[in-house]
């Protein structure tokens, strides 16, 4: 018994791993309509500059609130430079894009700072785990902050204009341009929001798993289905995927399907989401007319 | 021209009569020249790797200045793989087709040389020293053109078992291994050393997949197996999760963790140097770092060896010493060929390497094979992290044979 409550508190730990990420997803979704292969790779990408700040005498907090604009800007630059061409481009274009920034971020960031695992700071102190050693302050100090990006990406899309402007650039360009939305703007900003986001993913998530170039690639994966899960639309219902997966990844691994299943588990996620209620569990189904 | 390849049929004894008109006695050897074909990865993921790469090369340039092997000049062809089997396969049928090399030297990666044992073995063309620690290359009776050299992963996994049935006979054994060949080789290996007893030592085996973000779970569940010595077959991330992870549970195993994984910068620093106390490891060559070797002649005829030869390269990377250790049995097996650098010879002489001395192999660890055992290098000695440095301990041990 004490085993299986260890498990869901272990789970629940790396469910807010898979849920930071997974509101990156949504983060971009929401502003493009776009899933974003890269979005992993970018985080990893910020994750370094913070680190290198760090390393060069930056405190946390400092590095911290640099690496977020920062990241911004690369995120619009993207959008600027390699997506706005694109923009009327079939999706597969798009999806083959983001799969060279994936490889783009992945091979630079090897290259310039080495393939080497590195340990990333905790702004929230090392000290004692708590809960009998399943959950390090850390991963308690880390779900906190998701939380708060949560609540924030909440209100900016629903109280904010901003936040419709671009959930109506995102839905329908043609209409929101007609009524005087700069659209491209709002993708640029999307762009960057999402980045930001990713940016702070990433370094909630590196003191866990350790930062180096392929830190995102599992990563990903289970944020994906918990995106899915939750409703790719529903930055509420991503987080809560995130944890509901994280959950379901540890008890199927420890008592149903083994552990060589657990990736499977994940995937399987995705396809049945996908074919039963591909909205996800919180997700607006959207009606477009054609 | 007929004459030529009747002379090559005769074999050595008949060229050592007539050395006037050998011009290309054997494939890829002329009366001055042998080419030697060589894959490693100079970029990247695993570019790291391409130092050792550098060390032969400048192995075999001191080798030529000294006169070469039997009177003839090493050509030492060095290519890039990038760490990707397909690209081994095409650089190593190069070598073979386009350049015609006498053998392949210690290409590096599982993977890698998996593709082409195949190719090589058919060709009937040596594949020397694999630098790799799989189990698979020392079996002579399938791919007798294979050989490996470092101790394989079953070999140090024997170590560990040997050394837990001593120190706790009621162990009860919890192992954490990566879902492939690497990890899959420590369970046959302990199964080796532990014979019909496994059943009785083993409390679980978990494994995991190099997909995983995390190996929480896993961790959760060996501890609840209720373990009291724990096996980490894993590659220096995991590694590195598994033993922060242990000392997060409190949980105090005697924890063994696969060698490829002991790196103190990117295992130990960032698990922690305090989480990592107690973990024992095992170690064939001598630490360049550790100030115990600082005076050893070995270790300072491999200093002067870099100095000169390598200026400026680093040497706390321990790849500089893993390439100058290898080059030294190349040393020797040429030492054993004699003048008849034949493929058949050189397989031959590889499969009954005499005992010799590395330099910077442990004390009491010298490379040999029989041409029954494909697998030089057997023995290693246990090595425990006390918060600083590993510290070796105990006798130098061999795995339980072939």
């Amino acid at each position: 018994m004490d085993g299986f409550i260890h498990q869901i508190v272990s789970g629940i730990a790396s469910g807010g791993i898979y849920a930071s990420v997974a509101l990156a997803l949504v983060m971009i979704y929401q502003a493009t309509h776009h899933v974003n292969f890269a979005q992993g790779e970018m985080a990893m990408f910020s994750t370094y500059i913070a680190l290198t700040l760090i390393q060069a005498g930056v405190p946390y907090w400092a590095a911290f609130c640099i690496t977020v604009p920062v990241s911004f800007v690369i995120g619009a630059l993207i959008q600027r430079v390699v997506m706005e061409p694109l923009a009327k481009a079939p999706v597969l274009a798009s999806v083959g894009v983001f799969i060279g920034l994936l490889l783009t971020f992945n091979s630079v960031a090897g290259w310039i700072f080495t393939y080497t695992l590195k340990p990333f700071p905790s702004p929230f102190g090392e000290g004692k785990p708590l809960f009998g050693g399943f959950v390090s302050r850390h991963e308690l100090g880390s779900t906190a902050v998701t939380l708060v990006v949560l609540l924030s990406i909440w209100a900016f899309f629903r109280f904010t204009k901003l936040g419709l402007a671009m959930r109506a650039a995102a839905y329908n360009p043609v209409s929101s341009r007609l009524v005087g939305v700069p659209v491209n703007k709002m993708l640029a900003l999307g762009w960057g929001l999402a980045a930001s986001i990713g940016a702070i993913a990433g370094m909630m998530v590196a003191p866990v798993i350790f930062l180096d170039p392929n830190m995102m690639a599992g990563v990903l994966l289970y944020a994906f289905a918990g995106a899915l899960l939750g409703g790719i639309t529903n930055p509420l219902g991503a987080v809560v995927g995130g944890f509901i997966v994280g959950i379901i990844e540890n008890l199927g691994g420890a008592y149903v399907v083994g552990t060589e299943l657990k990736l499977t588990t994940a995937l399987f996620i995705i396809v049945v989401v996908l074919t039963v209620k591909p909205a996800g569990l919180f997700g607006k189904t959207l009606v477009s007319r054609v | 021209m007929r004459r030529r390849t009747l002379l090559t049929g005769i074999g050595s004894t008949a060229l050592l009569a007539t050395p006037h008109i050998a011009r290309a006695q054997w494939p890829g050897v002329t009366a001055d020249e042998i080419k030697i074909g060589h894959t490693i990865p100079y970029s990247g993921p695993a570019s790291a790797y391409g130092v050792i790469g550098h060390a032969h090369t400048a192995f075999f340039k001191m080798l030529n200045e000294q006169g070469g092997v039997a009177g003839r000049k090493v050509n030492f062809i060095s290519l890039d793989d990038g760490y990707l089997p397909p690209k081994t396969v095409e650089q190593v049928r190069r070598l073979v087709e386009q350049d015609g090399v006498s053998f392949m030297f210690s290409p590096l990666g599982t993977a890698n040389n998996t593709a082409i044992q195949k190719y090589l073995n058919q060709k009937k063309i040596p594949q020397l020293f694999v630098a790799t620690g799989a189990d698979k290359w020392g079996n002579p009776k399938d791919f007798p053109w294979t050989i490996g050299w470092q101790p394989s992963y079953r070999t140090e996994a024997q170590i560990y078992a040997k050394y837990m049935r001593k120190e706790k006979p009621a162990a009860k054994l919890g192992v954490l291994y990566q879902n492939d060949d690497f990890g899959k080789d420590y369970l046959i290996g302990l199964k080796d050393a532990l014979g019909a007893d496994y059943a009785k030592f083993i409390a679980k085996e978990v494994s995991y997949e190099i997909t995983d973000a995390t190996i929480d779970s896993q961790a959760v569940t060996l501890r609840e197996s209720g373990a009291d010595v724990l096996v980490t077959a894993a590659t220096p991330k995991f590694a590195a999760q598994m033993i922060r992870k242990v000392a997060d549970m409190d949980w105090k195993p005697m924890h063994f963790l696969s060698n490829v994984s002991a790196s103190v910068g990117s295992v130990i620093k960032p698990a922690g140097v305090e989480k990592a106390v107690g973990i024992i490891t095992s170690a064939y060559i001598k630490d360049s770092t550790d100030p115990m070797w600082a005076n050893d002649p070995g270790i300072k005829a491999w200093r002067e060896w870099m100095n000169k030869w390598m200026p400026g390269a680093d040497q706390t990377d321990g790849g500089y010493l893993a390439a100058y250790g290898l080059d030294q049995t190349m040393i020797q097996l040429f030492k054993q060929c004699g003048k008849d650098l034949s493929r058949e010879n050189i397989m031959h002489q590889a499969g009954n390497l005499q005992p010799h001395d590395c330099g910077v192999l442990l004390p009491g660890i010298q490379p040999n094979t029989t041409p029954t055992n494909f697998h030089p290098i057997r023995q290693m000695q246990l090595s425990k992290w006390d918060g600083q440095s590993w510290k070796l301990f105990g006798e130098i041990i061999e795995g339980t044979g072939a």
